[in-house]
């Protein structure tokens, strides 16, 4: 038994944050985030370029064929680095959907094109894990399918969509397929684009495994959106121990100060645990499934009260600084309050954890 | 990441089985301070079958296993599975035993392990004073040489089991004029010397789970000093470092959260079980997310154990995290009972004998003992996070 990241996995990790800092800078994150029109092309290519678009996808079909655990150490450098870049829906959950319920055909069409960055996926799944606002919601019928999906992932860039129905079953969806429609829906995170997916009538191919593979793309989104708001808290914490060294107030540095201490001892305390508790949850999603779901929950709603905290915490220790936009840290800040929300606020998560292990009806 | 489990650590968990289905008449816990015979016997079968005391050289007394941590996690899981108690966890098995191992004599190490691990010897720990709290180095406890000898003057608090203990592993003043922590040693000694009074210290629980400790011209051998003479303060920080450990043990937590899990389900108001109370239920996803959390940060930290890498921050965090969630644990579980939790005394509404909110107020006590929250937090910011010392007061 061994509870650890190998070396490899490190490695991996570092190597990405390397690649992450070359090409996806605070200034490129700024300038992707003031400009709607910017699609992070040159993001999705170098993130292609290092494997990541095919992570989970096998190596038959030109991805590197590796587990979710990897995905999520990927996710943690993402957040880290406040990363824009077609990640959550484009390189994992949408080949997750593919490997888990698409056929033969589907994977050997889709798979390689989507390891090789040549095409995005957009993922519309929110309806069936969050719950349905506003009418939303898609209904199969004859092939077609009708009605709208929101917080759909990479809606504006997608070439094709995974798309859940009412029902809980998979489809495929080409984006330009006639009847479909889309727009943009501006969140406080810019960093990554949602959008909303009208549609009218639009053909679409049943992936034939649906209800159970909804559950895992879930269990999936749960993990990495966890795993994210892992990596932005810690650079949170960072971020605040380095100023906290270096703002002198009353002729000392703030460090030395017991009550701003303490702020940063407890984020550490809150975050430290919360790597072992996403490492578990992404290790059973591939190697012990009866625990993934359950534990899939817990990281979800737990890092997402440890990163509001971590949040709000090291933005306090910044002081006044902690609110410009000068700064950046509303970047991680944002970052942290998508990943809470997304795919279920952690009330509604708790709620299915209870009924996931069946003490709640 | 690999928690799969070998056909030869399947065939463990089987042989564990075997041994709790067969020795299922023997079970029998640690009651108090002093152990039942009962109970004496039930270690000694735990330490002769690897159960207990597992690592523990055989020369010393212990079962002489190679630390696995596999096997260390499958033997909890078992024991937890069907209520059988674990071996002792005593003052002196989970501190003193570590520490002598670690920096003990020979001599010392093949007089008091043995005994220590069987429950033959109580100890009690003689650390805190009167006037040595969280700044645990100002201690004052006097040890004047004296031949072969100290005599010891001054107090201790804060002495658990002082009144059933055999011996003490104390610290005292060996040197009066050397710098604050150059100045003390850790020594053991008889509680049956002349000279020791034992007071119980009454908490908030009703009970005497302490007590204050008086020595008079207490004359002991300075061959009970342990680590060298002058070296007391870092042979505590050893047994410190232990002491943390045990506080936040995430197993102890996991039974716990499974004996809540069980109340909320039994349990009902007005028909309503009380797991079906939306606020009630959603608190307790809460903390068992937290309990997960600690219970996998405890399997990161036995891997680094076993691979010799430092623990670090996931090491510094578990007695701050562990002894608030155990507190907050019994706090819903007294909030889902109601108005049924505040019953405390013998009646026939009383639940689990009163034990949550003797733990509500028992863990409170723990939250500040062994280091307070306050501590802890000073000390992952300082070696965690390297962030600066408070600067030295002007003396006044």
């Amino acid at each position: 038994m061994d509870f650890s990241i190998t070396p490899d996995q490190r490695l991996m990790q570092d190597s990405l944050v390397r690649t992450l800092a070359a090409v996806s800078s605070l200034d490129r994150v700024r300038s992707f985030a003031g400009d709607p029109a910017d699609k992070g092309a040159d993001i999705h290519s170098a993130l292609a370029d290092f494997g990541l678009a095919g992570i989970v996808i096998p190596e038959e079909f030109g991805g590197l064929g590796l587990r979710l655990l990897d995905a999520a150490l990927a996710a943690e450098a993402l957040g880290r680095s406040v990363s824009p870049g077609p990640f959550l829906g484009a390189y994992v959950l949408a080949p997750l959907a593919l490997r888990l319920a698409g056929s033969k055909a589907q994977q050997s069409e889709w798979l390689p094109k989507i390891a090789s960055g040549e095409i995005i996926a957009g993922v519309a799944i929110a309806e069936q894990v969050a719950g349905a606002r506003d009418g939303a919601g898609v209904t199969a019928s004859g092939g077609k399918l009708s009605g709208k999906a929101l917080f759909v992932t990479d809606a504006l860039i997608a070439d094709i969509f995974i798309v859940a129905d009412r029902a809980g079953d998979l489809h495929l969806v080409r984006g330009d397929a006639a009847g479909l429609t889309r727009s943009a829906m501006p969140t406080i995170d810019q960093t990554r684009p949602l959008g909303e997916v009208g549609f009218e009538g639009v053909t679409a191919e049943r992936l034939e495994g649906g209800a159970h593979a909804l559950d895992s793309l879930r269990d999936a989104g749960w993990t990495l959106l966890a795993a994210d708001t892992l990596g932005a808290a810690q650079v949170m914490i960072e971020k605040a121990v380095d100023y906290a060294k270096e703002r002198r107030q009353f002729g000392r540095v703030i460090g030395s100060f017991q009550a701003v201490k303490h702020m940063c001892a407890e984020m550490a305390a809150e975050l430290e645990p919360c790597r072992a508790l996403v490492w578990y949850a992404a290790y059973a999603f591939d190697d012990a499934p009866g625990e993934a779901s359950l534990t899939a929950a817990h990281a979800k709603a737990h890092l997402s009260e440890v990163g509001r905290f971590i949040a709000r915490t090291s933005t306090e220790v910044h002081g006044g600084m902690g609110i410009t936009d000068l700064l950046g840290l509303h970047f991680w800040f944002k970052r942290i309050g998508l990943n809470r929300q997304m795919l279920g606020g952690p009330e509604r998560v708790r709620r299915l954890a209870a009924q996931i292990q069946g003490l709640t009806a | 990441m690999d928690l799969r489990l070998t056909p030869e650590m399947e065939a463990f968990r089987d042989e564990v089985r075997a041994f709790l289905d067969t020795h299922h008449d023997h079970y029998a816990g640690e009651a108090s301070a002093r152990p039942r015979e009962a109970a004496l016997q039930w270690q000694r079968l735990l330490i002769d079958n690897g159960y207990a005391a597992r690592t523990i050289p055989k020369a010393y007394g212990g079962y002489g296993a190679e630390p696995d941590i596999l096997k260390t996690r499958i033997i909890a899981e078992e024991f937890t599975r069907v209520g059988a108690p674990r071996g002792f966890a005593n003052q002196g098995i989970s501190m003193l035993v570590p520490t002598l191992l670690e920096v003990g004599s020979e001599e010392q190490k093949t007089r008091w392990i043995g005994p220590t691990l069987r429950g033959e010897v109580v100890w009690c720990q003689g650390y805190s004073e009167p006037g040595a709290g969280s700044d645990l180095a100002s201690l004052q406890t006097k040890a004047v040489e004296d031949g072969d000898d100290f005599v010891i003057s001054g107090s201790k608090i804060w002495t658990s089991t002082a009144a059933q203990a055999d011996m003490i592993f104390c610290l005292v003043r060996t040197e009066p004029d050397a710098a604050k922590h150059d100045g003390i040693s850790y020594i053991l000694f008889p509680m049956t010397t002349p000279g020791i009074e034992v007071r119980p210290l009454k908490t908030m629980t009703g009970s005497a789970e302490f007590n204050e400790v008086f020595f008079t011209d207490v004359r002991v051998p300075q061959s009970g000093v342990v680590g060298g003479r002058g070296r007391g303060w870092f042979v505590a920080n050893a047994t410190l470092k232990h002491e943390r450990g045990m506080l936040g043990d995430p197993n102890a937590t996991e039974a716990r959260m499974h004996s809540l899990i069980e109340l909320m389900k039994t349990e009902s108001v007005d028909g309503e079980r009380l797991i079906d109370n939306p606020v009630m239920c959603d608190r307790l996803m809460q903390l068992q997310a937290r309990v997960m959390a600690q219970k996998f940060n405890g399997l990161r930290l036995l891997t680094a154990s076993m691979t010799g890498e430092p623990a670090g921050m996931a090491g510094l965090v578990v007695k701050l995290q562990g002894c608030e969630l155990n507190h907050q644990i019994a706090a819903l579980a007294i909030d889902a009972l109601g108005e049924l939790g505040v019953l405390y005394e013998d009646g026939p509404h009383l639940r689990a004998k009163g034990s949550w909110q003797w733990n509500y107020m028992f863990d409170l006590g723990l939250i500040i003992g062994g280091g307070t929250a306050q501590i802890q937090k000073n000390i992952i910011a300082e070696r965690g996070l390297a962030l600066p010392r408070e600067p030295k007061l002007a003396s006044v």
